[in-house]
C-alpha cells in the first residue's frame, strides 16, 4: 500500500517509538498534521510558540536518554525554532527537528513564508536535510535520529516541502544505517589508556574535572567509581553537574566563573587534570593565557576529537565514547599494582582543604528582612529531598541553583549552558514533565527570563503539567546588573525590570495557582505548600534581594585565580 | 603557515556551503577552494588552500572531518604532493610586446589560445607560485584580465585519498 511523506513521517516517528512531539501547526505541514491527526500511537503537544517546541523537546532529551522531536511549519515557524535549535546544539542534545518548508517547485520563488531552512540551521545542527523526493523520507528520517544520538549528540533538521509530503510512495522503515561518510568513535585507544593510567598513579597533585558528556554519555557511574578507587578531588562544570554526587566528599563543587575557589584554585595548581567529556570553554576556565599556574600534564578523553586541543593543549588525548573508556581505564587501575601515593595525596587534600577554608565555600549572609535567592535554593533543596528534576533559565538564579542545589544524580539539572538561552526554562520543564510524568519539576528563574516564554503557562494547563515554578524576583536583569555594578560604574542600563505584571494574578488567568513569597520566614511554608500541589501547576513569586551578587566571580577575561569572594559576611 | 588540504564529499547540494560556512563561521582563512565531482560522480573532491598556525590547522582538519558529509581529509602539506592551478589571462598584445609576450608564455610553459590583432589570451598551468611569478614578469599594465581556478593537489605516489 502506499502512502503519502507526511503519513510516513509520522510512521517513522512512531518505528522510532517517540511518544511525544513538540510542535506548532502551519501551512507547509497541514499534511503531516493531517496524518498525526488520523492516529494515536504519537502525541503531539501544542505548545504557544515554536521556540517552547524545541526547548520541551530539549528538556524531554537532557532529562531522559531519548532523542526529543519537534515539529514546525515553515519560515516563520523555522526562524522561531532556531534559538532552540541553536541552544540544543551547543549542549550537545540529541533532537530532531521536522519543517515544513514551501512545496519544491516554489522553493527560490520567495514564497509565502518560505526561508532556506537548511541554510539558516546549518551553522548550529549537527547536520540538515532537504527531503526532495517522497521516496527519501524514509531512509533521511532513520538518519536524522542515528545522527543525533550516536557519537557527539545533537539537533538534525529535516526540511519537508509541501508536495512531497503529500506524494506517494510505498513505505519501508530501514533497519539499519550506515554513512559512509560518518564514523563516531567508539572505544578509546589503549595505549594511550595505559598511559593515562600510569600518570594518574604518579601524580602528586590530580584534579578530576568533568563535563557534560559524563551525563549525556550515561558514564556517571563510571566516573563515580574512578574517583572514588582514585581518591582525588573531582569538579563538576555547570554542564556536568549531577554526573559526579555532589554530597561526596571527592567533589569540591562547581568550576569556573561562578565555581567555588577550592575548585577553581585546584584546577589551577593540579600537575595531572584528567578532563571527562568537557571543553575547557571560557566560563569554565576563564582567560587560556592565565590557565595554570604550573606545569602540569592534561589528559582529555572526548568522544569529539575536535574538542580536543581546542583551547588548550593536551598531553594524552583519549577520542572515544566515555563508558568504554572508563571503564577500560578503571581495569587497568584496578589490574595494576600501584595505587596512587596516599601522603601525596593527603597533602594535596590538605591544600584544597585549605583553599576551601579561605575561600569560605559556597556562602551568603541571610536575612530576617529580605528574602536571599540562595536561601530558596537551599530550602527548595530541603523540601524536595534533592531529588527533582530542575530545569533554570539564565542569570544569577541558574548560577545560585547551579551552586546550591545539590545535585546527586545525573540527567536532574536542565539548564541552558552553552548558548545561555533566557526562555528555556519553562518549556524545557514541560518535556522534563511529560518524560517524567510522576516526578516532581522545578523550574528556577527570573522576573526578566520568565516573561521570555511565559506563554507556555497556557501549554501546562492544556497538558495538565504540575510544574513548580519557582521565580527569583529582584526586579533586575541581575546577572547584567551585576556586572554593571562590578565593571560599569554603578550604571543600569536597562536592567531595572519595570511595570512587571502581577505574576500572581497572571498565573491565575492561565488557570494556575499563583503565590506571591515576600518575607523570609514564609519562604518554607510556601514551598512546602507549593510542592504539597501535586496535581497544580504552582507560580511562586518570591521577591527577593535586589542587591544580592553571585560569589565567588572570576571576571570575564581574567585566569581562574582572579577570583573575586564574597565579601567577609 | 599555508596548508593545502584535499577532502572527499557527497556530491550533494549543499555539502560545499558547509565547508565554506565552516571556514567563515570559525574565522579560518580560505586562500582558494576548488571542487569538482570524481570518477564516482556521488563524490566530490576539494582542495582548500589555508594558512594558520599548527593548532588552527588542526583545528581546520578535525572540524571538517567532523562534517557529516566530508568523507575523507588529507593535509597535503603533511608530505610530498604535487599542486597545479589552471589560469586563463587576458593581455594587451600590441607591437614590439607581441613577441615578448609570446616568448614570455612559451618561457613559462603557457599557450596561447586565443589572438586577436590586439589581445592574447594565455592559458598557464602550475603551482600557485609560478602562476604569480608570470603574472608579476608580465606587469599589471599588459594585464586585462585573469582568471584562475585555485589550486588542484595531489599526493605523491602512494599517497591516495580516495574511499
Amino acid at each position: 500500500m502506499e502512502l503519502t511523506g507526511a503519513e510516513i513521517a509520522i510512521r517513522c516517528l512512531q518505528e522510532e517509538q517517540v511518544e511525544y512531539v513538540f510542535g506548532y501547526p502551519g501551512g507547509a505541514v497541514l499534511f503531516i498534521y493531517d496524518a498525526l491527526f488520523q492516529q494515536d500511537k504519537v502525541k503531539h503537544i501544542l505548545v504557544r510558540h515554536e521556540q517552547a517546541a524545541v526547548h520541551a523537546a530539549d528538556g524531554y532529551a537532557r532529562s531522559s536518554d531519548k532523542v526529543g522531536v519537534a515539529l514546525v511549519t515553515s519560515g516563520p515557524g523555522l526562524t522561531n525554532a532556531v534559538t532552540g535549535i541553536a541552544t540544543a546544539y551547543m549542549d550537545s542534545i540529541p533532537m530532531v527537528i521536522l519543517s515544513g518548508q514551501v512545496p519544491t517547485f516554489a522553493i527560490g520563488e520567495d514564497a509565502f513564508q518560505e526561508v532556506d531552512a537548511v541554510g539558516i540551521t546549518r551553522p548550529c545542527v549537527k547536520h540538515n536535510f532537504l527531503v526532495k523526493d517522497v521516496k527519501d523520507i524514509a531512509s533521511t528520517i532513520k538518519k536524522a535520529f542515528y545522527l543525533a544520538k550516536s557519537g557527539r549528540p545533537g539537533p538534525v533538521l529535516v526540511d519537508i516541502p509541501k508536495d512531497v509530503s503529500n506524494h506517494k510512495t510505498t513505505f519501508e522503515y530501514p533497519s539499519s544505517v550506515t554513512i559512509r561518510s560518518y564514523h563516531p568513535a567508539g572505544k578509546g585507544d589503549s595505549g594511550q589508556i595505559r598511559q593515562a593510567a600510569q600518570m594518574l598513579l604518579e601524580a602528586k597533585r590530580p584534579m578530576i574535572y568533568a563535563g557534560g558528556g559524563v551525563v549525556l554519555s550515561g558514564a556517571s557511574a563510571q566516573l563515580t567509581d574512578l574517583v572514588r578507587l582514585l581518591g582525588f578531588p573531582c569538579t563538576n562544570t555547570l554542564m556536568g553537574l549531577g554526573g559526579f554526587p555532589a554530597s561526596d566528599k571527592h567533589f569540591v563543587g562547581m568550576l569556573g566563573m561562578h565555581g567555588t575557589y577550592e575548585a577553581n584554585m585546584a584546577m589551577q595548581h593540579c600537575d595531572v587534570l584528567l578532563a571527562v567529556g568537557a571543553r575547557f570553554d571560557d566560563r569554565v576556565i576563564g582567560n587560556v593565557e592565565h590557565f595554570a599556574e604550573v606545569p602540569r600534564k592534561i589528559i582529555h578523553i572526548d568522544i569529539d576529537p575536535s574538542s580536543i586541543a581546542k583551547r588548550v593543549k593536551v598531553d594524552v588525548p583519549i577520542v572515544g565514547e566515555l563508558k568504554p573508556v572508563l571503564d577500560e581505564l578503571l581495569g587497568v587501575l584496578r589490574g595494576s599494582q600501584r595505587a596512587p601515593n596516599a601522603a601525596d595525596t593527603a597533602a594535596w587534600w590538605k591544600q584544597v582543604n585549605e583553599w576551601r577554608a579561605v575561600g569560605g565555600g559556597l556562602r551568603y549572609k541571610n536575612s530576617a528582612e529580605i528574602i536571599k535567592p540562595q536561601f530558596v535554593i537551599e530550602t527548595l533543596h530541603e523540601i524536595t529531598g534533592g531529588d527533582a528534576f530542575i530545569t533554570s533559565d539564565v542569570g544569577q538564579h541558574q548560577m545560585w541553583t547551579a551552586q546550591y542545589y545539590k545535585f546527586d544524580k545525573p540527567r536532574r539539572w536542565v539548564t541552558s549552558g552553552g548558548l545561555g538561552t533566557m526562555g528555556f526554562g519553562l518549556p524545557a520543564a514541560m518535556g522534563v514533565q511529560m518524560v517524567n510524568p510522576g516526578a516532581t519539576v522545578a523550574c528556577v528563574t527570573g522576573e526578566g527570563s520568565i516573561q521570555m516564554n511565559i506563554q507556555e503557562l497556557s501549554t501546562c494547563k492544556q497538558f495538565h503539567l504540575p510544574i513548580k515554578i519557582l521565580s527569583l524576583n529582584n526586579g533586575y536583569l541581575g546577572m547584567v546588573r551585576q556586572w554593571q555594578e562590578f565593571f560599569h560604574g554603578n550604571r543600569y542600563s536597562e536592567t531595572y525590570m519595570n511595570a512587571l505584571p502581577d505574576f500572581v494574578k497572571l498565573a491565575e488567568a492561565y488557570g494556575h495557582v499563583g503565590m506571591r513569597i515576600v518575607k523570609p520566614a514564609d519562604v518554607e511554608p510556601a514551598l512546602k505548600e507549593a510542592f504539597a500541589r501535586k496535581n497544580d501547576l504552582v507560580f511562586m513569586d518570591f521577591k527577593t534581594d535586589p542587591t544580592e551578587n553571585v560569589y565567588p566571580m572570576v571576571p570575564g577575561g581574567k585566569g581562574l585565580s582572579q577570583i573575586i569572594l564574597a565579601e567577609e559576611l | 603557515m599555508r596548508h593545502i588540504i584535499s577532502l572527499l564529499m557527497e556530491n550533494e547540494a549543499g555539502a560545499l556551503s558547509r565547508v565554506a560556512g565552516l571556514f567563515s563561521a570559525r574565522g579560518y582563512n580560505i586562500e582558494s577552494l576548488s571542487v569538482a565531482p570524481t570518477e564516482d560522480p556521488t563524490l566530490s573532491r576539494m582542495t582548500i588552500v589555508t594558512s594558520g598556525s599548527d593548532a588552527i590547522i588542526e583545528q581546520i582538519n578535525k572540524q571538517l572531518n567532523k562534517l557529516v558529509d566530508v568523507a575523507a581529509v588529507m593535509d597535503l602539506s603533511d608530505g610530498e604532493h604535487l599542486e597545479r592551478e589552471l589560469m586563463l589571462v587576458k593581455v594587451r598584445a600590441e607591437g614590439a610586446a607581441r613577441e615578448e609576450l609570446k616568448r614570455m608564455a612559451d618561457n613559462f610553459r603557457g599557450r596561447i589560445i586565443d589572438v586577436t590583432d590586439h589581445i592574447y589570451t594565455i592559458e598557464l598551468t602550475g603551482s600557485c607560485a609560478e602562476l604569480d611569478n608570470f603574472l608579476k614578469a608580465i606587469g599589471r599594465d599588459l594585464i586585462l584580465e585573469t582568471v584562475r581556478t585555485g589550486a588542484s593537489g595531489i599526493g605523491r605516489s602512494d599517497r591516495i585519498l580516495k574511499l
